[in-house]
């Protein structure tokens, strides 16, 4: 009699256990959906997924943005899923995911995180980028629309082509056209959507038209092929359009470490090693700017261009009356004693802040990059620096042409004996002029921390640049430094993409050898009793 | 007259300084166990090596205050070779026949590890390296604590290939020899695997190379092929900031190409924002975000020891925890720090890593390593994504370049060689030599 009892049981137990789970797939509680998308093995996630988005929770979209970003996580005592907020340092503040209420710190080594990898995530931006396109935000739309083109596979594939016929927008109606179209070429091979996909010059565009011309349909291969080759034709503009913006972008950069040392050794003639360093103050005031102000990067930027001038410019004056002045007409002694300097100012960088690289935040409105069409988009924080170089250009340029500082130190530089016999006060005029020089490295600094390191070596990476600069542009001659700077730039962009980057640089280096042994004050000399003196 | 006495003069004050010098060495002898480090503290490495040596310098305090080794105190000899390879090779030379330390904790690029081989292996030193490195080499004296190709490059392809399905690959380096070699091999394992020449670019930039626009859009198109496509990193240091800033800025994102390094650890992401990167990419055999006790202690260990709640552990630290474990071991178990003793007893020896394995030291004078795949969060972190199912033995000459396929180093008796050719049945030079004969 007990084995039947025994059997009876095992029956019922085997019966109920798939029930017991369907209902567990059916029960669509907030709690239910995130423990199912906690224990979903890698194939049933996908699956997990499109119920969330599709379960209509207020805070669906908050759970899957927060799932992709690795901060959905389980506590281990409790099998509570909460939202990590803030996942730094040991103790992270998690947030009840359910609820949204704020749970207080926690410990990392009491959380399990639950597991994303990037072909969850591709799938993750696909389905939220399909939930934003019902948004009432006509730019929120745009993006999602942008974001699908690659993205749209058998999941959502109806959804999307539902969808265009409901959407308001042309621009975007046209978009979702393109994602469905690339779905449709690389997936079934569909001729007809290799003619939407034809005028368009986004790069997953031409990675289907690519993938349709490698495959084995001749049907499908010509017009492919067909398409293709007109996008080459406009691609191929806006590749020499995006050369010549990085050539500029690179030789902007150089003017603005250039011109600093264009005023100190190109009109004083100062051989001023720890130029540099300078530089490296400038980015660092920017770092000390940023930390004082935590959580406002971008007014921090702001307030740095004064503070970084002031910071270098300061430095400048430090180092002129402690070293320079007693250096006067000795270069080769200039040259070492400011060597030092800069060898100590990183050193002291090293034991005081660290040596490692400062994190240096880019504001909201310096990240990313500003669209032209799909294949030419200038990068932002490039744009601004090239033009912060020229109005750093344009305001020295005034300084030195418009005002009485100006007058004084050409006076000072052409003929200073009979400069001070008119009045001049030469000792100051110089203090101020190194002072300018130096102030103009610290902006050069702020700047660059937008775009590299900001750590200890940053000024030896530039040195040898800013020389080579002045010197192709003619020592003494501002417009020099501005020609010499963005031609070398656009010259080694230019080479750059059949050369490589390391040949690039020397081509660069032989040329300007050459050049200077053929005319050796550079692009722009000097005239007149001035170049004698 | 005046000559002879102030020959004398000298002869005394030398003969002093030496007796006293003697004097205070046997003292040391007797009362200390003398640890050198080797790492810059100044100079362009300084950024990477100066946690190394407050990491060597923290485990030796917590085995002092464990009661020391032998029942005798732990020593830390710092010494600072300023980021110049043959100052390194003196530096090495000082440690060993002036201080007379008995291990060396050091080095972190190739160039200065080939700079102080011939020196340690004259003077009969113990040096353990933390570094992942290019491999094809293996020396009496060195034990390389860090990954050889085989512990990273390798495996991080084949997650590449086999996961995500990647056909088209860009191999992207700093030109020298760690990212050349690295290259080299990876080449011709991809080659091996089926993938055509055309759908492998090699690109190579100077030393903190900062202007990455070419590169990244030339990227951009290559990956528009209509083949899944990644680049593998062996970009070295600082330049890998404005390499990922420009990433971030022309908007290739992970899910489209990712990117995978083998230089980028929780260090070199502490210097950026890595919000635009969540989901690159990286490599190692150790992340500061692995889930384990042995690791969450070490981690407030850390902490506590450098007073920064900000501050970060990464692999290279690991190698020195395992690596200072393994020599701790290996004295007592030879019961002596009289380093041939050391030599033959360290192989075999097994400790705990930081992963929650253990790891062991082979006799090719490699250890064996999980490899890890992490994908970079938004705090700088790692989320480990994949990992090889057991712990892979380090290969010190690769399979995968022709004339190391042949070599093999076993250092236990009777062979004792770190290149056996085992096709042609002869030991070639030593490393050290090797190294003196390439300069």
């Amino acid at each position: 009699m007990s084995i039947p009892r025994w059997l009876t049981l095992l029956l019922i137990v085997l019966l109920t256990l798939p029930a017991a789970t369907a209902t567990a797939q059916q029960d669509t509680s907030a709690e239910a959906l995130l423990e199912q998308l906690a224990d979903a093995s890698p194939r049933e996630t996908e699956s997990v997924i499109k119920t969330i988005a599709t379960s209509g929770h207020e805070r669906a979209r908050d759970w899957l943005d927060a799932y992709g970003n690795n901060r959905l996580s389980r506590v281990e005592d409790t099998g509570q899923i909460v939202i990590v907020l803030n996942n730094r340092g040991r103790d992270w503040e998690v947030a009840d995911a359910v609820t949204g209420e704020n749970l207080g710190e926690m410990s990392r080594r009491g959380l399990d995180r639950i597991a994303v990898n990037n072909a969850i995530r591709r799938q993750l931006e696909g389905v939220m980028a399909m939930m934003d396109l019902y948004d009432s935000n006509l730019d929120v739309r745009e993006a999602a629309a942008l974001d699908l083109l690659g993205k749209v596979d058998d999941a959502i594939v109806d959804d999307v082509t539902a969808r265009i016929d409901e959407e308001p927008n042309a621009d975007i109606r046209n978009r979702l056209e393109q994602a469905v179209a690339i779905y449709q070429v690389e997936e079934q091979g569909s001729v007809a959507a290799v003619d939407v996909l034809a005028g368009s010059l986004h790069p997953r565009a031409r990675a289907a038209l690519n993938s349709a011309v490698a495959s084995e349909d001749p049907a499908l291969r010509a017009p492919a092929e067909k398409a293709l080759g007109s996008i080459e034709q406009k691609l191929k503009m806006n590749k020499a359009a995006e050369t010549l913006y990085f050539g500029l972008s690179l030789g902007s950069v150089l003017v603005l470490a250039a011109i600093g040392l264009a005023i100190t050794f190109g009109v004083m003639g100062v051989i001023n090693m720890a130029h540099g360093e300078l530089i490296m103050l400038g980015a660092y005031t920017t770092w000390g700017m940023q930390q004082l102000l935590p959580g406002q990067p971008g007014l921090a930027l702001i307030l740095s261009i004064p503070a970084g001038f002031l910071v270098a410019a300061l430095a400048g004056i430090a180092i002129e009356r402690s070293v320079i002045q007693f250096l006067k007409g000795r270069p080769l002694e200039t040259l070492l004693a400011t060597f030092g300097i800069s060898l100590i100012l990183q050193q002291l960088v090293r034991t005081v802040i660290s040596p490692q690289n400062r994190t240096v935040v880019s504001p909201e409105w310096m990240s990313g990059s500003l669209v032209i069409n799909d294949a030419l988009s200038l990068t932002l924080n490039r744009l601004y620096v090239l033009a912060f170089a020229l109005v750093v250009f344009a305001a020295l340029m005034l300084i030195m042409r418009r005002t009485r500082l100006g007058l004084e130190v050409r006076a000072v530089t052409q003929n200073r004996a009979m400069a001070r016999s008119m009045g001049i006060k030469a000792t100051r005029v110089d203090i101020m002029t190194f002072a300018l020089g130096s102030g103009v490295a610290g902006l050069a600094g702020v700047a660059l921390s937008q775009l590299t390191n900001v750590g200890p070596n940053l000024g030896q990476n530039y040195i040898i640049d800013s020389f080579m600069v002045v010197v192709f542009g003619g020592v003494g001659n501002l417009w020099g430094t501005l020609v010499a700077g963005l031609s070398l730039g656009t010259i080694n962009q230019l080479l750059e993409p059949w050369a490589g980057a390391v040949l690039a640089k020397i081509i660069v280096l032989v040329f300007i050898i050459l050049f200077i042994q053929k005319r050796p004050k550079g692009l722009f000399p000097q005239k007149g009793r001035a170049a004698e003196a | 007259m005046h000559v002879t006495t102030f020959k004398k003069q000298l002869a005394s004050v030398v003969a002093a300084a030496a007796l006293s010098a003697g004097a205070s060495m046997v003292h040391a002898q007797e009362d200390t166990i003398k640890v050198g480090i080797l790492h810059s503290l100044s100079g362009t490495m300084a950024i990477s090596e100066t946690v190394l040596k407050d990491t060597v310098e923290m485990l030796i305090e917590e085995q002092n205050a464990n009661g020391g080794l032998l029942g005798r105190e732990l020593e830390a000899v710092v010494v600072d070779p300023a980021s110049n390879w043959p100052l390194f090779a003196e530096k090495a030379r000082e440690l060993l026949a002036q201080e007379e330390v008995d291990v060396i904790f050091g080095n972190w690029t190739s160039v200065s590890r080939k700079s102080v081989l011939p020196v340690v292996e004259e003077l009969n030193g113990l040096l353990f390296y933390p570094v992942q490195y290019e491999g094809e080499e293996s020396s009496e004296n060195v034990f390389y604590t860090g990954a050889a190709p085989n512990q990273q490059a390798i495996p991080a392809v084949d997650y590449l290939m086999n996961e995500l399905g990647v056909e088209r690959w860009v191999l992207a380096g700093t030109d020298y020899v760690y990212p050349r070699t690295t290259n080299k091999i990876l080449e011709t394992y991809l080659k091996d695997s089926g993938v055509a020449a055309e759908d492998i670019m090699i690109n190579y930039t100077p030393f903190g190379h900062s202007d990455w626009q070419n590169i990244v859009s030339d990227i951009k198109t290559f990956g528009s092929a209509g083949k899944k496509t990644a680049v593998v990193s062996t970009i070295n240091g600082d330049a890998n900031v404005p390499f990922y800033r420009e990433l971030g800025n022309q908007g290739i994102d992970a899910t489209d190409i990712p990117v995978v390094a083998f230089s980028v650890g929780e260090q070199e992401l502490s210097g950026i924002d890595t919000g635009p990167l969540v989901g690159h990419l990286a490599a190692w055999n150790y992340f500061m975000s692995v889930d384990s006790d042995a690791n969450y202690d070490f981690i407030d260990q850390w902490i506590e020891y450098t007073g920064d709640e900000e501050a970060v552990t990464n692999d290279p630290m690991e190698a020195h925890y395992i690596g200072f474990n393994m020599w701790v071991k290996a004295v007592e178990k030879a019961e002596t720090t009289d380093v041939d003793a050391v030599k033959d007893a360290i192989i075999g020896v097994t400790v705990p890593n930081l992963t929650g394995g253990y790891a062991t030291m082979m006799p090719n004078h490699h250890i064996t390593k999980p490899v890890l795949i992490g994908e970079i969060q938004d705090n700088g972190q790692f989320s480990i994504v994949w990992e090889t199912p057991a712990t892979v033995a380090g290969d010190a000459w690769s399979d995968f370049l022709p004339g190391s396929r042949d070599l093999i180093a076993d250092w236990r008796a009777p062979m004792r060689c770190g290149n056996y050719n085992v096709k042609e049945g002869n030991c070639g030079a030593s490393a050290g030599e090797q190294a003196m004969a390439a300069e």
